[in-house]
């Protein structure tokens, strides 16, 4: 203590808060990048980037009403071969419907339109609610009797009681914010769609 | 106080003369446990600080002996599950404990916050006690939902789902932070080997820190009691509270009761109820996780359940997510939001008494309410309540400025 009161004339504190602020902002910015990998590390690996390559859905044995799961990415996707009356009905119930025009939602281009679709008859969607990543429930049924009174046939997600109808559009007054997504898909042949691929130029579209 | 040990003991050749003069051995035990004078009046509400910090150590001891037989991967982590409970010698009795232990850490921790606010032990100068307390329920809770994806099953699984999808529902980052959260485009493996290395060494270790800074707070600022009288304010001639009594032998013998009564319904839910009636476990857990299936009903642990009903009360994603953490976040602003300089709700006015009595039975109705599926009947429920449990903080920083309180005793009673 002594020693410092002798010579504290002598000491240059603005030298000293200089060096010390100096110190203090490297080490900021050396903490910084340091957080980098550390955080960087929590993003998507490339093997798991690798998993989310495109699968192939046959639907040639599809019948109209039915619907078929295939995983991508680990998602569940849905193919449902849509009938006419079910596509009548599309048209019919938009005012329902909280973004009738997928504005506000996701889907490729090329699907942006009333059936949400490339090709009117079938509908390609993800299956994960838009509210909370539950898996709703396929009930094409017009009346299906676990539903509640005036359900014209759509999806519904148990966990919080969202609906979408058969193009996965969201209805009014549910939880769920948006229209359930469109995978980017394309049909590699009259019958079987590659899901996770736009067209290519050329293809069958 | 130490320097007197410290003289005394280091004037013998004593083995603890050697260590105090070495390490503060007798100064830190007289500061925490053997000279710390806590009021003489504590009832039944006090019993559950130090049966947390039991249960604390039942979680800590029983997951390391877990870990030993675990595997957190996609193929084994179900499977290694019921191995402990059917292979491993006496791995059921740890597995339950564990689970059970984790339904009991909430049962004491929200009983223990119930005597903060009974006897307003969140109030000057014991706000920081508080916000220390309400960061380690944060991190309990963060504790809690990583644990539970951990056995692999249905509801595991799509328990997290909705969790980590409410971080998707924040504006423009929302999205890209669900992914880094799941380090994957679903929940996969990669996901439940990092809750995984959180549950078992980041939160726990985060926990015991948080416990040390609770107790180092509460140690330097005084236990409150059931008549919100500071003990300090009257002291005798030696310096000591006049209504103080040494926490050792008082009150560790007074606790180590409290543990023994704990320990029989403890062990009686444990034998004859661990599943909790599927509370503490729930059926669909039975099943290995499916991602392209969802559980009819996804419900929380009912530990989460009354966040859970204001997330759903409210019909709008983004809005949902910021009452549920409002909800939460809230209780911080505690000991800010209640202005009355009266402490123990045995002298405050009727208002405080109304105004608790609806949030506690609103907590309880949300509870209930988060464990049911939708309907609109409960959803409008669920809005009432949400509403009164928010009434609770917003009208109190009015009510409690001008309450008409009793006389305090100048001692406790």
């Amino acid at each position: 203590m002594s020693t410092e009161d002798q010579t504290s004339t002598d000491v240059n504190l603005t030298r000293r808060k200089v060096l010390t602020g100096a110190t203090g902002v490297v080490g900021a910015i050396g903490a910084g990048f340091m957080a980098v990998p550390f955080i960087g590390s929590w993003m998507p690996s490339e093997r798991a980037k690798a998993a989310g390559a495109p699968v192939d859905a046959d639907v040639s044995q599809l019948q109209p009403g039915q619907m078929l799961t295939v995983s991508w990415r680990g998602k569940p996707v849905w193919v449902v071969r849509r009938t006419p009356e079910m596509l009548k009905m599309l048209a019919e119930n938009v005012t329902e419907l909280r973004d009738p025009d997928s504005n506000e939602s996701d889907q490729p281009d090329y699907a942006k339109n009333s059936f949400r679709s490339v090709n009117e008859e079938f509908l390609v969607v993800v299956g994960i609610c838009t509210h909370l990543g539950c898996a709703p429930l396929y009930r094409p049924a017009v009346g299906s009797p676990d539903m509640q009174e005036g359900w014209k046939g759509g999806f519904f997600c148990p966990c919080h009681g969202s609906s979408f109808d058969l193009a996965g559009r969201v209805v009014k007054s549910v939880p769920a914010p948006i229209n359930l997504e469109i995978p980017p898909y394309h049909f590699r042949t009259e019958s079987v769609i590659r899901v996770g691929e736009d067209p290519v130029e050329g293809g069958v579209a | 106080m130490s320097n007197q040990t410290n003289e005394s003991s280091s004037g013998k050749s004593s083995l603890l003369g050697w260590f105090d003069e070495r390490y503060p051995v007798s100064s830190t035990w007289n500061k925490h446990v053997g000279e710390y004078y806590a009021p003489k009046n504590f009832n039944f509400w006090y019993f559950f600080g130090s049966l947390a910090l039991i249960v604390l150590v039942n979680q800590i001891v029983t997951g390391i002996w877990l870990t030993m037989s675990y595997q957190p991967s996609n193929a084994e982590a179900f499977n290694s599950v019921e191995y402990i409970m059917r292979d491993v010698e006496w791995g059921w009795l740890l597995r339950y404990l564990h689970s059970t232990g984790a339904s009991a850490f909430f049962i004491v921790i929200y009983l223990h916050m119930m005597r903060a606010l009974l006897y307003g032990s969140y109030k000057k100068p014991r706000e920081l006690v508080w916000v220390i307390g309400m960061l380690l329920f944060l991190v309990l809770m963060g504790e809690a939902f990583m644990g539970y994806l951990l056995p692999w099953g249905q509801m595991s699984f799509w328990g997290a789902q909705v969790i980590i999808s409410l971080f998707g529902a924040i504006p423009v980052i929302g999205p890209d932070l669900a992914l880094w959260i799941r380090g994957d485009f679903v929940i996969s493996e990669v996901t439940l080997n990092r809750f995984f290395a959180i549950h078992v060494i980041a939160f726990p270790l985060l926990l015991v820190i948080l416990v040390f800074m609770h107790l180092v707070a509460l140690h330097h600022v005084g236990s409150n009691n059931p008549d919100g009288v500071e003990i300090k304010k009257l002291k005798d001639d030696k310096g000591i509270p006049l209504d103080g009594i040494r926490f050792h032998p008082y009150y560790s013998v007074k606790d180590a009761m409290g543990a023994v009564f704990f320990f029989i319904l403890f062990a009686l839910v444990l034998f004859y109820a661990p599943e909790g009636g599927g509370y503490f476990i729930e059926a669909p857990n039975f099943e290995p996780a499916n991602p392209l299936k969802t559980p009819d009903h996804i419900v929380p642990v009912w530990y989460f359940t009354p966040f859970y009903a204001i997330l759903r009360a409210v019909p709008d994603k983004f809005l949902g997510v910021v009452a549920m953490g409002a909800a939460v976040v809230i209780l911080f602003a505690l000991p800010w939001l209640d202005r009355c300089k009266v402490k123990s709700i045995r002298y405050r006015g009727n208002s405080y008494k109304v105004l608790l009595t609806i949030l506690v039975i609103s907590f309880f109705v949300l509870g209930f309410l988060g464990t049911q599926p939708s309907t609109p009947l409960y959803t409008k429920l669920a809005q009432i309540f949400t509403a009164l449990y928010f009434m609770f903080f917003l009208v109190l920083p009015f009510t409690s400025a001008n309450e008409k309180t009793k006389p305090v005793p100048e001692r406790v009673t």
